[in-house]
């Protein structure tokens, strides 16, 4: 029987879940925690400059790896920094435990020094939170965090721990819990086999089919089963912006993502649709447009591991709860052997669609001629075509996410990382810290600009520390460019605070952290700052990439209007 | 439409406010509500009276299921069955006032629990209908205080709400 302190159980726990890599930052209630992670060598913690940067840097991971990350901050305000990065976790469906220190129990409710009620503070953000209440309960509390956290529709867990439940002097038996089992939680395993019968005849049927996929397919790791599915099939499919690459997009069959900045294709693909397959999808506002005008003429079919994302928002005509995994792999087995029923309608929905793919309305940019202001959609179809595609990239929030999801065209889930949800600024570089060190060997860019980047830029400290060499490309607009694109569509240009006055100068910032910077004013300097960028990968450069401020991001869709209702240019609309 | 939803929830701290987080949250109605233990000391029965159209119902039940500390719960209205609710009014009893309050409570079938020169306090219990009522009825003589608890509520027949 081996007896252990609270936080040599935390630190053992944590090597025997397996965890690698843990994201924090010490203080007074954690710190019996961080002894006990000095004591050992099997969990490398990685000291963040600020909460929130641990808690996308665990986002980042677990976007990239599929596991749940970890982060550790103390109580008070190292928990209320957190609290921004468990939003954007939740509401992007991503495993992460936070544990965070508490007070010690005798103080709780006395307004005591760096005191939060963390658990109230994070309830609605939160798939499920724990306090610890005594310290032999510590193994078991942690892996039914573990385990919410991964399973079902995965989620943010944080774990609150008292100060006194970690103290060195209190020891108590020690056993790893392989399982753990909660009478009020059964995720469901398969869908329902009449359902999907159902659903399959249906597809086969239809005559104006699309496949609408999102971040669930990633998640539930099912890109295989439904690149598999849907080439059998042969139809059209779209995907979210956090189900990118859960299709190869370079296929022919591939429309690209959906929705507000979606592609035209994609967007008027839906609207005249007859069915649509909706897989680990939740129909948000960024997708529907106004959901009283949307896609008219389709019948619904809803997978989702959720219940409550199921007609949520859009009623589904045939309702599927279970994970996409085995339900794709159910239905592909119904779809052996069996051809769709309408092959003429459907060869007039291709032609169709191919219609709108070469409507090329909405996907011109002109390329900057020497001289001129580079476009930033030509830099980030450069920095695919010199990454070949496959790197890791991580987004902030803006134009610049939105020309980085049009521009970068992705064959593989898992490597396009963006706060699709919570839409926080800041996401971006710290995500791509943590993607970094479990990934050394892969390009990771993180496509930014200048004002998210200034939202958490203190972990360059963070990247020197450890060594970790992500590439950041900020295209630099001097200007919170959404924030300015609607301000020109819906205020006349009244640029209310959308301007960066005063940015520092980004080559010595960087300088001063003790990396290189490159800064890139003309089309014909980028792609040798980009040959120089990429060629080490394990040194960290920053481009300072200056774009043209007037580029919108277009299609997008018009408010409140259907999916097909979209500003094609600053002139142009459907 | 009004519904009945009844919930068995662990009996763990924070697990109510969970509960009531949800409805805020979502933007959902509370008209009532009630919490009490159960017969397994690990639970403990929630009963919310709440107002919405059915897509709402359906929301409010599957958002309260994927709560890890709802254990199980039933939409009551969604079949034949018994609400209740218990009510505790304080009404000023002088003189003639104190035959006219003996008298509707006795139509009632409430019961005066508490008697003072000039106060009494009634206890009935009935369906939210009927409390109301009774409150119509006791408006005119003078209502001093009202305490109610909520409806709580059960299937009628054989249909049990347990683990």
């Amino acid at each position: 029987m081996e007896l252990l302190s609270g936080a040599d159980m935390i630190a053992r726990f944590l090597k025997d879940e397996g965890v690698e890599y843990i994201y924090g930052y010490p203080g007074g209630a954690a710190l019996h925690i961080y002894d006990a992670l000095f004591r050992q060598d099997d969990v490398k913690h990685i000291l963040v400059r600020h909460e929130q940067a641990a808690t996308h840097a665990a986002d980042g991971y677990a976007r990239a790896s599929g596991k749940p990350g970890t982060v550790l901050v103390t109580s008070g305000p190292g928990a209320t920094n957190a609290v921004t990065g468990i939003a954007t976790a939740y509401m992007d469906s991503i495993p992460m435990v936070v544990l965070c220190g508490q007070v010690a129990s005798h103080l709780i409710g006395e307004d005591a020094f760096q005191e939060t009620d963390i658990i109230g503070v994070t309830r609605p953000i939160v798939k499920h939170s724990f306090s610890i209440r005594h310290p032999s309960e510590i193994p078991t509390v942690l892996k039914k965090a573990y385990y919410l956290a991964a399973s079902g529709r995965p989620g943010p867990v944080v774990v609150d721990i008292p100060k006194d439940m970690t103290a060195p002097t209190e020891r108590y038996e020690y056993v790893y819990p392989k399982k753990v089992k909660l009478r009020s939680y059964n995720p469901v395993t398969r869908g329902h086999t009449g359902q999907i019968k159902k659903a399959v005849d249906m597809m086969l049927k239809a005559r104006r089919p699309v496949f609408y996929t999102g971040g669930g397919v990633v998640t539930g790791q099912a890109c295989e089963g439904l690149t598999d599915l849907v080439q059998r099939l042969g139809y059209p499919i779209t995907t979210t912006l956090m189900g990118i690459g859960a299709y190869p997009q370079n296929d022919r069959q591939s429309l690209g993502w959906l929705g507000m900045h979606g592609s035209f294709e994609s967007n008027m693909a839906m609207h005249h649709a007859d069915l649509i397959i909706a897989i680990g999808a939740r129909f948000d506002d960024r997708v529907t447009n106004n959901t009283s005008k949307f896609c008219p003429t389709a019948k619904i079919i809803h997978v989702d591991i959720d219940p409550s994302s199921i007609s949520k928002t859009v009623r589904a005509d045939v309702p599927i709860v279970g994970p996409a995994g085995s339900v794709i792999d159910e239905m592909i087995s119904l779809v052996q052997g069996r051809e769709p029923a309408n092959p003429e309608a459907l060869g007039e929905w291709w032609d169709k669609i191919e219609g709108w793919r070469e409507d090329r309305r909405g996907k011109l940019y002109e390329p900057a001629e020497p001289g001129e202001p580079l476009k930033p959609q030509q830099v980030i179809e450069t920095i695919c075509r010199m990454t070949r595609g496959e790197a890791f990239v991580t987004t902030d929030v803006g134009q610049h996410q939105m020309f980085a999801a049009q521009y970068y065209k992705f064959d593989k889930p898992n490597r396009f990382i963006t706060s699709g949800g919570l839409g926080t600024m800041g996401f971006g570089f710290p995500a791509a810290m943590g993607i970094k060190l479990s990934y050394p060997d892969d390009d990771v860019v993180c496509i930014t600009g200048e004002g998210s980047f200034q939202m958490m830029m203190q972990e360059l400290s963070t990247c020197k520390q450890f060594g970790v060499g992500v590439k950041i490309v900020n295209l630099n607009n001097g200007s919170l460019g959404m924030v300015r694109q609607w301000q020109d569509l819906n205020y006349k240009s009244r640029h209310a605070h959308s301007y960066m006055e005063s940015l520092p100068d980004f080559q010595k910032l960087i300088e001063a952290y003790g990396f290189t910077a490159l800064k890139v004013e003309r089309p014909e300097d980028l792609e040798p700052a980009l040959e120089r960028a990429f060629a080490n990968k394990d040194e960290l450069v920053f481009l300072d990439i200056y774009v043209d401020p007037r580029e919108h991001v277009y299609p997008m869709q018009v408010p409140l209007g259907s999916m097909r209702d979209m500003l094609l240019s600053k002139t142009e609309r459907t | 439409m009004r519904h009945i939803i009844s919930i068995l929830m662990e009996n763990e701290p924070g697990a109510l406010s969970r509960v009531v987080g949800l409805f805020s949250q979502r933007n959902f109605n509370i008209e009532s509500l009630n919490v009490a233990p159960t017969e397994d000391s690990t639970l403990s029965r929630l009963t919310v009276t709440t107002v919405g159209d059915d897509r709402v119902i359906e929301q409010i039940t599957k958002q309260l299921n994927k709560l890890i500390d709802v254990v199980k719960l039933v939409d009551l209205t969604e079949g034949n069955h018994i609400e209740r609710e218990l009510m505790l009014v304080k009404v000023k009893a002088l003189g003639a006032q104190r035959d006219e309050v003996k008298r509707t409570a006795d139509i009632f079938r409430a019961q005066i629990v508490d008697v003072t020169p000039s106060v009494y306090t009634v206890q009935i219990t009935g369906d939210a209908g009927k409390l109301d009522a009774f409150l119509q009825a006791m408006a005119p003589i003078g209502i001093l205080e009202v305490a109610r608890t909520g409806v709580s509520g059960i299937s009628r027949g054989d249909k049990i709400l347990s683990l």
